[in-house]
């Protein structure tokens, strides 16, 4: 009887563990993701389009998942300080400049986390500490 | 008594309908009435302010003038191929322009860079391409920078107001300028709103009805 009322405990902190963690972890995304949604209206939609769709061959896309994963450890690094190097996104090739973003280390986990997270992409939450670590590795 | 105050309500109501029925653009621009003589009758006229000469060259490097463009209607913007900011936008609104009426002949596009150093005649045509445009309907134009700004400022924005004092002026600020055949401008649109390209898409219809020898008072 009492171990069962042990179990029982043990089973419900457990829980109620797990369950406040994710929603600390999800409240933590909302606010991200809401706060890069703003950012992308003011500084990434003229360009990147509303639905990430870009510009014809102009202006890439932001819908390409697999750019994003293979480009995981650089991306913080090219949004703040632009490129003027060619790219390939799905398949295609795009040669036209993005000018440099003047954004904090948090806007910038923020905005990756709304694109990352939209147009059909699905990375998580990229928090700041994220980002930190890619702008100390800037080239 | 009575007759008199029908009459008038008769053509009150002629008068409401027909303007409801025919929506017609304003003429912007200054205007001048002049006087002639027509067969031993005085005649009081009134010449508007057109779109005056010009020459400059498009993405193919073909010489394009005002003769060029002589019985169209047409749209006019300024903008430079490496601008980050608005241009996009621009080129995304005016796309949609373009695709509404490439295909229905006397109509163009003319979009002028004020940035002719960087904005060759390659860079224009590769700007062109990347953009889907082919053909004849929609023009990448360069010349002299001073006869740019010139035809922008004196010409094409006279219908905007003048509230600004930004270096530059209006000439940065992504307006779509319709003009009529007979080289008068019919209106300016903010060319980063939709909402208003829309506007410039209807109205291209109204302009596209009226009958060219229409003259409004």
């Amino acid at each position: 009887m009492k171990i069962r009322f042990v179990i029982g405990l043990v089973l419900f902190f457990t829980v109620l563990f797990i369950i406040s963690c994710e929603s600390d972890s999800s409240i933590e995304f909302k606010r991200y993701y809401s706060e890069g949604a703003q950012i992308y209206q003011t500084r990434c939609q003229n360009c990147h389009g509303k639905n990430g769709e870009g510009l014809l061959s102009l202006i890439p896309p932001l819908t390409d998942s697999i750019y994003f994963k293979n480009n995981k450890a650089t991306l913080a690094c090219f949004i703040r300080r632009g490129s003027k190097d060619p790219i390939v996104v799905n398949g295609k090739g795009f040669a036209s400049v993005m000018p440099r973003q003047d954004l904090a280390p948090v806007e910038l986990a923020e905005v990756i986390t709304y694109i990352q997270n939209s147009f059909g992409n699905k990375f998580g939450l990229t928090e700041v500490d994220d980002v930190q670590r890619v702008l100390n590795n800037c080239k | 008594m009575n007759k008199v105050f029908f009459g008038l309500l008769a053509i009150s109501v002629w008068a409401a309908c027909t303007s409801g029925e025919k929506k017609t653009l304003p003429i912007y621009g200054s205007r001048q009435p002049v006087t002639k003589t027509v067969n031993g009758k005085t005649v009081t006229d009134t010449i508007y302010q057109t779109i005056p000469k010009f020459k400059f060259v498009n993405q193919y490097g073909d010489s394009i003038t005002n003769k060029s463009l002589d019985g169209d209607i047409y749209v006019a913007d300024f903008f430079f191929t490496t601008c980050p900011s608005i241009c996009p936008l621009m080129a995304r609104n005016m796309l949609k322009v373009y695709n509404t009426f490439k295909n229905t002949g006397n109509f163009k596009i003319i979009s002028h860079t004020i940035d002719p150093k960087h904005d060759t005649v390659p860079a224009l045509k590769k700007y062109a391409d990347k953009l889907g445009v082919t053909g004849n309907t929609w023009w990448f134009l360069r010349g002299e920078k001073e006869d740019t700004y010139n035809i922008a400022e004196k010409s094409y924005l006279v219908a905007v107001s003048k509230d600004s004092t930004a270096a530059g002026g209006y000439v940065h600020q992504g307006y779509f300028v319709l003009v009529d055949k007979q080289k008068r401008v019919r209106g300016a649109y903010d060319g980063t709103d939709p909402k208003q390209v829309d506007q410039l898409i209807a109205d291209i219809k109204t302009l596209q009805a009226e009958p060219d020898e229409m003259i409004v008072q």
